[in-house]
């Protein structure tokens, strides 16, 4: 073990009480990352499964499984769970796990408060999903909430509205940690451009949460206020707009993609050096890149609204602006692309998931550019094609970059190999199904089928049964994944401290598995140069 | 939960082992909600709501307990100070932006969708075919001059009365809560202890004016959340306002008490100051209100 400096002797507050209090108390970020990743993964089965309902009655024309409100609940609760219980949690767990080994801090800043943001989780879904047993049954109006719609939702909409409050509080307090943490515990020594760009990445989304989540619980307030207490914002007889609810949406809602993103390029920032065995090329470009991408995401949200009956000038500046976010998000991929070049590539699961995110996340980012041209939208608004566009940058995009990182970093956090040849297995299952279950979609959506509908014309049908056989298999496949994490907890090969060879940064320089405390004593400037070295060229700037 | 048995060691970064309060928080906020969903659905009274709020009240008496505990230990360094301060300024800051939501609905119905809704420019069919005899002008309560006067008429209250009064009353309390943050540092308690009770004295007296100006509204003037985008923009803006102001005096207030103990010194202060940023906070707030709500 390279690494001698940690305070083991200090173990004596390693008291962690037993049994369910150890979960329910706990202020280390490591079990609160556990817990957050949990969490994720149990919602990503939930969400799941309901993708699965969709794509069973979808599978042929004609009414088959579920009734049409059952089936708009469905879409809409599907989305809500893997937005705000999938995605934005597994996010934070990799937070909480890495930023404080990644820049040598002894835990996350406001540790109380770091399990307050994770608590809140199990409770506000328990109230979103209580929906379905109330009467009128769970919203499904869409996770847009869109107004009059939404306004004539049964019982669930003020549980739906709460758990949206309680989800915003605690992705605030995350975002507030994540924060105070990169910019109050680096180590001495770890100057921002020496940064992980997990770390930056993490850093600019959660300015973006914490700028836009108090902007949606506004827009959810006045929903509710609209519904219960006689307020007109978005009913036009009071002087108010419909409209405008989707004015404040998607000013939360469009840096709020950005916010399912940013973190997966740090994750593919990280792994793609590490198994091309260079430093990652334009350390410096990649973190003014997303910079401008996060700074972008603020001026574009109206191309949401395109077909809305916007003024023309609005259509014009929105189009234009989202044409923009294309400029540093190739600055990224090309860099990535240029990172691997003339490099020793090695194909372990993590690169293989990174590998298809950098294809997969380009076909959605250029269908994106498609929806940016305001006119062409007309034609392609709340189509199958939209539904395409989002899920190639969602799945291949942050769900497989999400399970690169489990992959990467899980000989870290358990001190055990996984079995490689079923994690490869996973990721072909999954990058062959995810193709047959989206690439059709566009097909569909250029041929004018609606999305959120569970019926449709006779001429949908072929596409439709490839895409519900690729539903179904890519599906099946995601078994797989919590099969080879919980063998991996239970056992098997040790894993080395640098558990990749190409791997640099601190927590390489920490032993696997790593112990309950880390970094009690900061890591030196030597340990922290070493790691720079792989992220600037020239390393010796401090 | 488990205070550290060994005597503060203020060169380390303190980290809490095992706490009970953000899990009661959980649960408390979990039946809050669900109280006040049940109660709006009329499944049942708001004994649920009730019992939520309750315990949220003990989370936060319990959480300060412990941290204000922690504090006057001294385990608390000044890395540990600098992230409450950054937390303070983050939250404030989200704050900021909640109100930003409610002040953009207010900008874009007075610039946007009013207009449009009187037929202005390309939305000329609104006026020829939906709202022939809509004016369009702004304070309004709709084409269809909702609210709970029979004859469509409400009042709006005049910048230049309580408003403006209020306006001078949260000023002053800004000037008068720096005048008790210079004490403190000038190790004067007296001045202190006056000048911060002279504070929070003056935000429950906006407070009160406020709650009288509603009830003018609600009972004279036929204003009220129902009364179209302008009761519904007033009403959201200031009492979000008015809660803020209600929040922060309570904190004010609080302080004052952990002053009379003897609390803060000289340097370390960040409770003091924590609660006069969000106190600037609230007065930074009800400007922009006076202005654009109440003024033009």
């Amino acid at each position: 073990m390279a690494y001698s400096a940690t305070a083991e002797s200090h173990d004596h507050h390693d008291h962690r009480p037993s049994g369910i209090w150890r979960w329910l108390s706990t202020t280390n970020h490591k079990d609160i990352g556990t817990l957050y990743l949990i969490f994720a993964g149990v919602m990503f089965f939930v969400g799941g499964s309901m993708a699965m309902v969709i794509r069973l009655e979808l599978f042929k024309p004609g009414m088959q499984f579920v009734d049409p409100a059952f089936f708009n609940s469905m879409t809409t609760v599907h989305a809500l769970a893997m937005i705000f219980g999938g995605v934005m949690p597994a996010w934070v767990g990799l937070a909480n796990w890495m930023i404080p080994l990644q820049v040598g801090a002894p835990d996350m800043a406001l540790p109380r408060m770091n399990n307050f943001s994770f608590w809140l989780l199990p409770f506000a879904f328990t109230l979103l999903l209580i929906g379905f047993f109330v009467p009128g049954g769970a919203p499904a109006g869409g996770w847009t909430l869109y107004p009059p719609l939404v306004l004539q939702g049964g019982d669930s909409f003020p549980l739906a509205v709460f758990a949206i409050h309680l989800m915003g509080a605690s992705s605030i307090m995350g975002a507030i940690n994540v924060i105070v943490t990169i910019m109050n515990m680096r180590a001495p020594g770890m100057t921002l451009l020496r940064m992980p760009l997990f770390v930056w990445t993490w850093l600019i989304t959660a300015y973006l949460l914490i700028a836009v989540m108090p902007v949606l619980a506004g827009a959810v307030t006045m929903l509710l206020t609209d519904h219960f207490f006689g307020t007109s914002f978005f009913s036009a007889s009071g002087g108010g707009d419909p409209v405008m609810f989707q004015h404040v949406f998607w000013f939360f809602g469009h840096p709020e993609v950005y916010i399912l993103i940013l973190p997966a390029f740090g994750v593919v920032s990280e792994v793609i050096p590490t198994f091309s065995r260079k430093p990652l090329f334009g350390y410096e470009a990649m973190v003014y890149a997303t910079a401008s991408i996060a700074f972008l995401s603020f001026i574009v949200w109206a191309h949401h609204m395109f077909t809305v009956g916007m003024p023309l000038a609005g259509e014009l500046f929105f189009m234009l602006s989202t044409m923009l976010i294309a400029i540093p998000t190739g600055v990224k991929v090309f860099n990535w692309s240029a990172t691997m070049w003339k490099g020793s590539l090695t194909f372990e699961p993590p690169m293989l998931f990174c590998l298809a995110f950098l294809f997969l996340f380009t076909i959605g980012g250029f269908s994106g550019l498609m929806l940016a041209i305001a006119p062409a939208d007309f034609q392609y608004q709340d189509t199958y094609f939209v539904v395409a566009h989002f899920h190639y940058v969602l799945v291949p995009g942050s769900i497989f970059t999400i399970i690169a990182a489990v992959y990467y970093w899980l000989p870290k956090w358990t001190g055990h190999m996984y079995n490689m040849t079923l994690a490869k297995w996973h990721f072909w299952l999954s990058t062959i199904f995810v193709n047959v279950l989206f690439f059709p979609q566009h097909f569909l959506g250029l041929a004018g089928m609606p999305r959120r509908i569970p019926d449709y014309a006779t001429q949908f049908a072929d596409w439709n049964m490839v895409s519900s056989i690729g539903g179904f298999g890519f599906g099946l496949s995601q078994l797989l994944f919590p099969y080879i994490v919980i063998k991996c907890i239970r056992g098997g090969e040790k894993a080395a401290a640098r558990v990749w060879e190409g791997a640099h940064g601190l927590e390489w320089e920490l032993p696997s598995p790593t112990p309950y405390h880390t970094w009690e004593t900061p890591p030196s400037i030597a340990l922290i140069h070493k790691g720079g070295e792989h992220w600037t060229e020239d390393g010796d700037d401090a | 939960m488990s205070q550290s048995h060994a005597p503060p060691d203020s060169s380390k970064y303190y980290l809490p082992h095992g706490t009970p309060w953000p899990i009661i928080g959980s649960v408390a906020l979990f039946t809050t909600m669900l109280g006040v969903a049940a109660w709006l659905n009329e499944w049942f009274g708001p004994e649920m709501f009730a019992l939520g709020l309750t315990l949220l009240a003990v989370m936060f008496v319990g959480w300060f307990r412990t941290v204000i505990g922690e504090n006057q230990q001294g385990v608390y360094n000044l890395d540990v100070d600098r992230s409450f301060r950054m937390g303070m300024i983050w939250f404030i800051f989200s704050e900021v932006m909640f109100f930003a939501a409610f002040f953009g609905a207010l900008f874009y119905s007075r610039t946007l969708s009013v207009p449009w809704i009187g037929g202005e420019g390309v939305k000329v069919f609104d006026k020829i075919f939906l709202w022939q005899n809509y004016d369009a002008a702004w304070p309004t309560n709709g084409p269809a001059h909702l609210g709970p006067r029979a004859d469509g008429s409400f009042e709006v209250i005049p910048a230049f009365g309580v408003p403006a009064l209020n306006t001078a009353i949260l000023l002053t309390s800004g000037i008068t809560v720096t005048i008790a943050h210079h004490a403190l540092k000038a190790g004067n308690r007296t001045v202190l202890k006056v000048f911060l009770a002279l504070t929070f004295l003056l935000g429950f007296l906006f407070v009160s004016l406020q709650a009288k100006e509603y009830g003018e509204a609600y009972m004279h003037k036929g204003l009220q959340l129902s009364t179209g985008i302008y009761g519904s923009t007033f009403f959201m803006l200031t009492g979000f306002h008015g809660l803020h102001v209600t929040i922060g005096a309570i904190m004010l207030t609080i302080i004052w008490l952990r002053t009379l103990r003897g609390h803060f010194t000289p340097t370390r202060h960040f409770g003091f100051e924590a609660v006069a940023w969000y106190w600037h906070f609230v007065d930074v707030v009800w400007l922009g209100l006076f202005i654009f709500v109440y003024w033009i």
